[in-house]
């Protein structure tokens, strides 16, 4: 008897890939998943890191597509690699600074190298034609596979009906009757789908999955990049774009300060880095300072830091600040009044 | 049989998993690996990634902002 073929899927942890993967199961594939870490992944940052979202379900969605599917999954750590592909983006961003299409040649990139050095014969994913605006339009889906060097070992299980048979197909490793031809931005067939194969609590079929596809994050990282006159980042930096208020009060620094106290511990792990401003009299955020600051500086700095403290309608709230090359010192300052934050200092 | 350590603190999920696989990877059968994280996410995804590995999952406990993970590699 021989081995089943063996496929390598992309599971991202929504219910496209879940689908996808468990379609080739049906047909005795042997199925590993793989999950790539950009660091903009969505999965478990924030609400690990914001103490009111604790409260919900901290599962990793590709760890539990894994679990559900009953298949091993190998997740990738691609955070220096993806760099060149969110600063250099060969086909531009979409709609804010998400490089879709390029992230997707990227990672089938990626997921090719993976199979060959693992004997795997092809690779799966759960694109569906035109569901998504940017990388998987009919027109860019060949794009991708030209680039990604995938050529006809990709098998897309839930649209292969709408799409020229491949080397899985044609070969007969899986049977082309049995795959699917969904299309389009309507989600209930894979809902329904999903109902059959008594998959429940799979991940928000409308959730994105990259915070670079979000307008707010989008601003702020693009504020970093001109803040610092070059377009470079460290994990460090993208993931703090992620946390707190983020003020610029004028071009050379920018405040970040906690909203709540799983973010103050949060930020309490980065005080090394950064200068910092602790409220002493009142309770109150921590706050990073990024950037080099005069004294004046840092009394501005100072002032809105204490507006967001317990002593906000205060003469004086007593705050410690911290240069990330001097020693610390005590000051008393008077709150900025509201109307004198700027809308425009909000990042 | 050896017993080794990993500080995956200050870092979020995945990465503390992704951590504990790549630690794992290099490990024998019958080793163990206790997995220091301040995530606290990473008390469900590294039994997770575990169970769906084949790796046993030996203890985890909470130590203040710290979860602490002991893992038994397997074949």
């Amino acid at each position: 008897m021989s081995s089943p073929r063996k496929a390598v899927a992309l599971i991202s942890g929504g219910l496209d890939s879940l689908l996808a993967a468990r379609l080739m199961l049906e047909q005795g594939i042997h199925v590993e998943g793989i999950n790539f870490y950009t660091g903009f992944c969505v999965e478990g940052h924030t609400h690990a890191i914001r103490k009111k979202d604790r409260k919900k379900p901290k599962r990793n969605n590709a760890l539990w597509s894994a679990e559900q599917l009953g298949i091993k999954l190998h997740i990738l750590d691609i955070i220096d690699e993806y760099k060149d592909v969110v600063i250099n983006p060969k086909h531009g961003y979409g709609a804010n600074m998400n490089p879709c299409l390029d992230c997707k040649i990227f990672m089938l990139n990626k997921a090719k190298q993976w199979m060959e050095e693992h004997g795997f014969d092809f690779i799966i994913t759960g694109e569906v034609i035109g569901q998504r605006p940017m990388s998987q339009r009919k027109d860019l889906l060949p794009v991708v596979v030209r680039e990604s060097g995938v050529g006809d070992r990709l098998l897309r299980p839930l649209c292969a009906k709408n799409l020229a048979p491949t080397l899985p197909e044609r070969e007969g490793w899986v049977d082309r009757e049995k795959l699917l031809n969904f299309s389009g931005r309507n989600r209930k067939p894979q809902m329904a789908l999903a109902k059959q194969f008594g998959f429940e609590d799979y991940a928000s079929p409308a959730g994105g999955c990259c915070f670079l596809t979000d307008e707010n994050y989008s601003r702020k990282l693009v504020d970093l990049w001109q803040a610092r006159n070059k377009k470079e980042y460290e994990l460090d930096d993208i993931m703090l774009l992620k946390v707190g208020r983020h003020i610029r009060p004028q071009p050379h620094y920018k405040l970040i300060v906690s909203r709540e106290d799983g973010e103050n511990r949060f930020l309490h792990g980065y005080r090394n880095q950064f200068s910092t401003i602790e409220i002493k009299s009142h309770g109150g955020p921590l706050t990073l300072v990024d950037g080099t600051l005069s004294d004046k500086d840092f009394k501005q700095a100072a002032s809105i830091a204490a507006r967001f403290s317990q002593g906000r309608d205060a003469d004086n709230v007593n705050v410690l600040i911290t240069p990330l090359d001097g020693e610390a010192y005590s000051l008393d300052i008077k709150p900025m009044p509201t109307a004198e934050i700027k809308q425009e200092w909000h990042v | 049989m050896s017993e080794y350590t990993l500080d995956a603190r200050n870092s979020l999920c995945p990465m503390p998993v992704i951590k504990t696989q790549n630690r794992v990877n290099e490990l024998h059968p019958g080793d163990t690996l206790t997995v220091t994280c301040t995530d606290p996410g990473a008390l469900n995804d590294i039994p997770a990634w575990c169970r769906i590995n084949g790796h046993e999952v030996i203890e985890t406990r909470e130590a203040g902002n710290e979860v602490i993970i002991t893992i038994r590699v397997c074949g």
